[in-house]
């Protein structure tokens, strides 16, 4: 088992050490020279030459790529030109935000997609296994941004159910402790600013949870089919066990396994999604700062969040591998 | 599979009529395949003829009308400008759909390419192009069609390219795995002893036979480009020209209006989930139709 890990975390490293040149590559093979495009119009001859120096563009590329390495090893992701500030430092401030979003869709995905999953494989074809499909056809088929803003419309606007916009209300004074604002309304105590934060992740995680839910009711429901047609199911309810105790003991625990895999795969699309969800919602986490740092062309804070984002991702993957392995003992290591 | 059962067995009617015509056969009798296949063609009308069909000029507005709700003169309403909504949903077909299946196809090329030589090749090439793959297929799904257009800058080609560029691992590790499983099959190892070239029998005899996932597999990627490619506009990062109307820029221009004018949230966004859902449907069908045992 460990060997399985250690190969796993070995083989993450060369996709890491390519995703770096690609990112150094796309920051000094930007058209014109690399100072002045990444200045945009902000250029003056002073911040050019910072520009050039902090990236050493006068010297040979793979000196220039050495150093960049030597600096993302050191944690050093670089600074935004726009407001100065260190990449790693604003990153800090606005992941818990992401993270947030992602385990609230994470959440709606799951908590609704194994239940209806279950639903629709009790009668394949029947009428509540239609409606199941069709859902799961919406919720593949429409972009987040559109469901965001019908969600936005419906609950926010017009019928004023639940907060529309950001993570809580500004009116409430959460001091900003962990970033995370439900950990931060948790840790006042306040009843209304707690009921605030929880609201205000509803819609959010409802439309960036919307193609996970659809993909996770999906496998559910092929997955159950497939393993209430085995013949220990059949023999469990030939022995007169209850049905609820063949669902739960025979069924589940079988069918568990590929809903485990899929689960863990949409972590990379939620935090791609996470940058339209959270333009939408105007939420203040890593999504949003992406879209902001490529509309002021910002380019080292894309570069490095890009970057980012693929290491969490491969990390995420590295995790499902594992427990995929732990989940099933008859997986091979090797 | 094996060719040479079949000739023993000696091919029933039923048989005889190849792959692809019964498939068609199949898919025909999908329903939801059928709706699938009607909402494309309802959008590829509108697109073609979305000069004919459409009542008004989609690039000129008169101000005084901004903002007006559906009416018979306008039947999606106007947007800010005074633009008929209406004309800009058929105008933005052209631009939603070319641009999707162009980045399908540009996707499909690149992926192929590197699929077909990596599982032909095998050995080092392989690694290496693998490896490649990796590394793009690490970039969570449409950032890296972001980066690719905040590099390139603005623009439809541009578009396409990132779209397609994002895609093309995706295929190309289809292809791949196909061909690896391919060439261990009866038929190719016949082939190898007939003495046919390596590039022969890729191109003869495995390819042929990996088409078919790719084809389903593009099918299904139409929808998510048509997404992705409106999830760009909605970002800013769109065609950016002001006198073509793409959904997802159209969404961007009326969000801040949602209170009073939904409507132009609402047609759009209903015309890049309905042509999505098309798409879906008839990958989906098209897969069942293509291997019937895949049929849940």
């Amino acid at each position: 088992m460990l060997r399985f890990i250690v190969r796993r975390v070995i083989g993450a490293i060369p996709v890491l050490f390519g995703l770096s040149i690609i990112l150094f590559l796309f920051l000094r093979l930007l058209p014109g020279d690399p100072a002045e495009a990444i200045l945009g119009q902000h250029a003056t001859p002073e911040l050019t030459a910072q520009i050039r120096t902090t990236l050493g563009l006068d010297q040979p590329l793979y000196v220039q790529y050495v150093n960049y390495l030597v600096r993302l090893l050191h944690g050093d992701f670089g600074s935004s030109f726009v407001d100065g500030k260190s990449v790693a430092d604003t990153f800090l401030v606005r992941f818990p935000g992401t993270i947030e979003l992602t385990i609230g869709a994470l959440i709606f995905a799951v908590g609704l997609g194994i239940p209806l999953g279950r639903l629709a494989a009790r009668h394949p074809n029947g009428w509540v296994d239609g409606i199941v499909t069709v859902v799961s056809l919406f919720g593949i088929s429409i972009p987040i941004f559109v469901l965001g803003y019908t969600l936005v419309f419906v609950f926010g606007v017009q019928l004023h159910w639940l907060p529309a916009l950001g993570q809580s209300d500004p009116r409430l004074g959460i001091p900003q402790v962990t970033h995370f604002a439900v950990i931060d309304a948790l840790l006042t105590g306040r009843p209304n600013a707690i009921i605030d934060s929880f609201s205000h992740l509803v819609l959010p995680s409802i439309a960036l949870g919307s193609i996970p839910l659809a993909i996770v009711t999906r496998i559910t429901r092929a997955s159950v089919i497939d393993v209430a047609n085995e013949d220990y199911v059949r023999t469990a309810r030939a022995k007169g066990l209850a049905e609820r105790r063949v669902d739960d003991r025979h069924i589940m625990r079988n069918a568990w396994l590929p809903v485990a895999t899929v689960i863990g795969l949409q972590v990379g699309g939620l935090l791609a999604g996470a940058v339209l969800t959270e333009t939408v919602f105007s939420w203040n986490g890593v999504g949003s700062w992406v879209v902001s740092a490529i509309q002021n062309h910002d380019y080292i804070v894309v570069q490095s969040l890009i970057l980012i984002f693929a290491t969490i991702f491969l990390f995420v993957n590295l995790i499902v591998d594992i427990s995929y392995a732990f989940l099933n003992p008859r997986i091979r290591y090797s | 599979m094996s060719q040479p059962i079949a000739i023993v067995t000696r091919p029933t009617a039923r048989a005889s009529r190849g792959l692809w015509r019964d498939a068609f056969r199949r898919l025909m009798r999908n329903g939801p395949a059928l709706v699938g296949a009607v909402c494309i063609a309802i959008f590829v009308a509108a697109a073609v003829l979305a000069s004919v069909i459409a009542p008004y000029d989609p690039t000129l507005g008169v101000l005084a009308d901004g903002k007006q709700g559906p009416s018979l003169a306008h039947l999606m309403g106007t947007d800010l400008l005074g633009r008929d909504e209406f004309s800009r949903v058929l105008y933005g077909a052209r631009i939603s759909l070319t641009v999707g299946v162009v980045a399908v196809f540009f996707g499909l090329a690149f992926g192929s390419v590197v699929g077909a030589v990596a599982g032909g090749a095998g050995g080092k090439v392989d690694a290496v192009l693998m490896r490649v793959t990796d590394v793009l297929l690490a970039i969570p799904g449409i950032l890296l069609a972001i980066g690719i257009v905040a590099w390139l800058g603005h623009g439809q080609l541009q578009i396409m390219l990132a779209v397609g560029i994002s895609y093309a691992p995706i295929f190309a590790r289809l292809l791949r795995g196909t061909l690896l499983a391919l060439r261990e099959a009866d038929f190719a190892t016949a082939a190898r002893a007939e003495g046919a070239t390596p590039a022969r029998i890729l191109l003869r005899h495995l390819m042929p036979n990996a088409l078919t996932p790719l084809i389903v597999q593009a099918t299904l990627a139409l929808a998510t480009a048509i997404i992705d490619v409106a999830g760009l506009g909605f970002l800013g990062l769109g065609p950016g020209d002001p006198r073509v109307a793409e959904w997802g820029e159209m969404l961007t221009d009326s969000a801040r209006f949602l209170q009073s004018a939904p409507y132009l949230i609402f047609f759009p966004g209903a015309a890049i989930v309905l042509s999505a859902i098309g798409f879906n449907l008839l990958g989906d069908g098209l897969r069942e139709a293509i291997d019937p045992r895949l049929k849940r």
